[in-house]
């Protein structure tokens, strides 16, 4: 184990200086933020660099956070360095207006579905995939369900006669 | 060329193609899976797969749910291995939470965690003998499945979908029966499970047929993200348990078996090996009980853990533990984490951002076979129609963890 949280910091400092920001570690993986310009240049520098060699995508999803004025939209980026067994993660954030983020399929191929499944779900619009289209939801559908906007329906709503579920009619409450 | 033979015109069959539909109820599937090939004959020349026929939204439903009425959801993805899925959520809420959970806690989630990963790859190596026209291994099995069946229903009372325990550890201890069952069980395995790998392992049509078809090298079912036996199958010995130790999985004695060619074959073995490791694992398991205080089964954690019914109706705290618990009022920390735990067909991850309320702000699921079934078309490209039907079955895809 002699790749430490501490060295990937001090060589992604090193690279990339101020632009990348928010460095933290909780639970043991470290994370950090980077422009959304440069993720591709990020994800590429951690691949090739023989003492970093984070050669393992585990994981990418998105995440809304609608308060957040500028950059409401975030991709969250899991890569696992399989030989040091160390996780990192990174994130980009987006504005909602310019939803445009570099797509990871060149580097990663296992990123092609999980970017189709971030565009179905938040509307982040990978750009250069080779086939952005819904993959969960049916095609038709022309709106992002896990954004925030879009509450689950109110489980104490009474104007929907609905017996089976146990709400209005003549179940009562 | 001679004067003989039928001159086709240009563009005529001979050039073309054929659209086949597979699925998505085809029976050869195993579930909701539908794929659009494009036949030469009877090769394959491309395969478009679609998905999310049962797509029931979980991680938007779970943005609304309490901590612990999430653990249900999670059942409804790998079925075939619910309660993994339902520990591996238990375990997510306990990093977050920093619960300790005693060792008998541990061993006993190890115990139903390795019972489930013996059932879900008995179904998924039975499904490839019937695939490939033997349907004895699969009906003879079955009746092992339920067994350990019966073992979840003494513990937790269901069978399939089994939302098994709780944040901190069980909902009642195990019962006399539960070990009767378990040790039944640990009996009367080993010798079907041999008699399984006799009737496949060097069954010479089983292996004409599986060999060599469907088969991905490491570099990538890497590069596809492919975790579990399929990855161990191409010889990558990445393994959750041994990597990243969870549920107190150091305290045992197994190896990672893997293959070399990543073909359906390989998978096979993999998963056969495995069944032997995960018995192995068991019966360390219930060794280490032995020496343990038989009355613990989850940690002292009020806060998060329902209070017996008893204590509500004549105690205090526990009836404010009690009602804080089911209103939703305890308190969880804000934070992020991500946890893995090896599920029986892949890393099984859970990325939860909490923001301190009573649900989850985020909670994605890292679902294996989401992610390492978009290799299909590669894998099975050029292969035959058959060669696809049990490279699917092979590669153990779920359709409910596929869709979430």
């Amino acid at each position: 184990m002699s790749l430490t949280n501490e060295h990937i910091k001090n060589r992604l400092v090193e690279k990339f200086g101020e632009a990348l920001t928010n460095f933290e570690e909780s639970y043991g993986i470290m994370s950090f933020q980077a422009p959304k310009e440069i993720n591709l240049k990020v994800m590429q520098f951690l691949y090739d660099e023989e003492d970093l060699a984070f050669r393992f995508m585990t994981d990418l999803c998105g995440v809304h956070y609608p308060d957040n004025a500028g950059a409401e939209l975030g991709v969250v980026y899991h890569l696992h360095n399989l030989v040091q067994n160390v996780r990192l993660r990174f994130k980009v954030f987006t504005a909602v207006e310019t939803p445009q983020v570099f797509t990871a399929t060149k580097l990663f191929a296992t990123a092609n579905w999980q970017e189709r499944e971030t565009y179905d779900f938040f509307g982040i619009d990978f750009v250069g995939h080779p086939n952005l289209v819904r993959i969960l939801n049916v095609d038709e559908m022309d709106y992002f369900p896990l954004r925030k906007e879009f509450p689950l329906e109110d489980q104490t709503r009474v104007d929907k006669d609905d017996e089976m579920f146990g709400r209005g009619g003549s179940v009562g409450i | 060329m001679s004067d003989h033979h039928i001159q086709l015109p240009e563009g005529s069959i001979e050039k073309q193609t054929t659209t086949l539909n597979l699925g998505p109820t085809h029976p050869a599937t195993h579930g909701v899976f539908q794929n659009v090939l494009e036949m030469d004959g009877e090769r394959i020349v491309s395969a478009t797969p679609t998905v999310g026929y049962i797509h029931r939204a979980f991680e938007k439903i779970a943005e609304r749910k309490p901590y612990y009425q999430i653990t249900p959801l999670t059942d409804r993805l790998n079925y075939c291995s619910a309660p993994i899925n339902n520990i591996g959520w238990h375990l997510t809420v306990e990093k977050l939470l920093g619960i300790k959970t005693p060792k008998r806690v541990d061993y006993l989630r190890v115990i139903i965690m390795e019972l489930a990963r013996i059932t879900d790859h008995l179904i998924c190596n039975s499904v490839i003998g019937v695939d490939s026209g033997a349907f004895t291994g699969f009906l003879y099995v079955m009746q092992y499945r339920e067994l350990v069946y019966e073992i979840y229903e003494e513990i937790c009372g269901s069978r399939l979908t089994t939302n098994i325990g709780r944040i901190g550890g069980f909902e009642r201890n195990f019962t006399e029966t539960a070990f009767r069952k378990i040790n039944k069980f640990l009996d009367e395995y080993p010798a079907v499970l041999k008699e399984f790998e006799n009737l496949f392992t060097r069954n010479r049509i089983f292996m004409e047929r599986t060999q060599g078809v469907g088969a991905i090298t490491a570099e990538r079912a890497l590069n596809y993200g492919f975790t579990g036996p399929n990855l161990r199958a191409a010889g990558v010995d990445y393994d959750v348990r041994v990597a990243t130790p969870y549920s107190s999985y150091e305290d045992f004695e197994f190896s990672i078996p893997v293959g070399t060619t990543g073909d359906t074959y390989d998978r096979f073995l993999v998963r056969n090996a495995e069944m032997w490791q995960s018995l192995g694992i068991i019966r360390q398991a219930m060794d280490k009980l032995k020496d343990l205080p038989a009355d613990v089964f989850h940690a002292d954690v009020p806060a998060y853990y329902l209070p017996d019914k008893e204590d509500v109706y004549s105690k205090m705290e526990a009836l404010i533990y009690h009602f804080k618990i089911v209103m939703g009022e305890t308190d969880i920390l804000p934070g992020e984490v991500y946890n893995a735990v090896e599920g029986a067909n892949g890393e099984l991850g859970f990325y939860l951002i909490s923001d301190g309320g009573r649900s989850p702000y985020r909670l994605h699921f890292r679902r294996p076979c989401f992610i390492y079934y978009q290799a299909y078309p590669e894998m099975v490209k050029g292969a035959m129609l058959s060669d696809a039907i049990i490279c699917m079955s092979s590669l153990n895809l779920i359709a409910g963890e596929l869709d979430a």
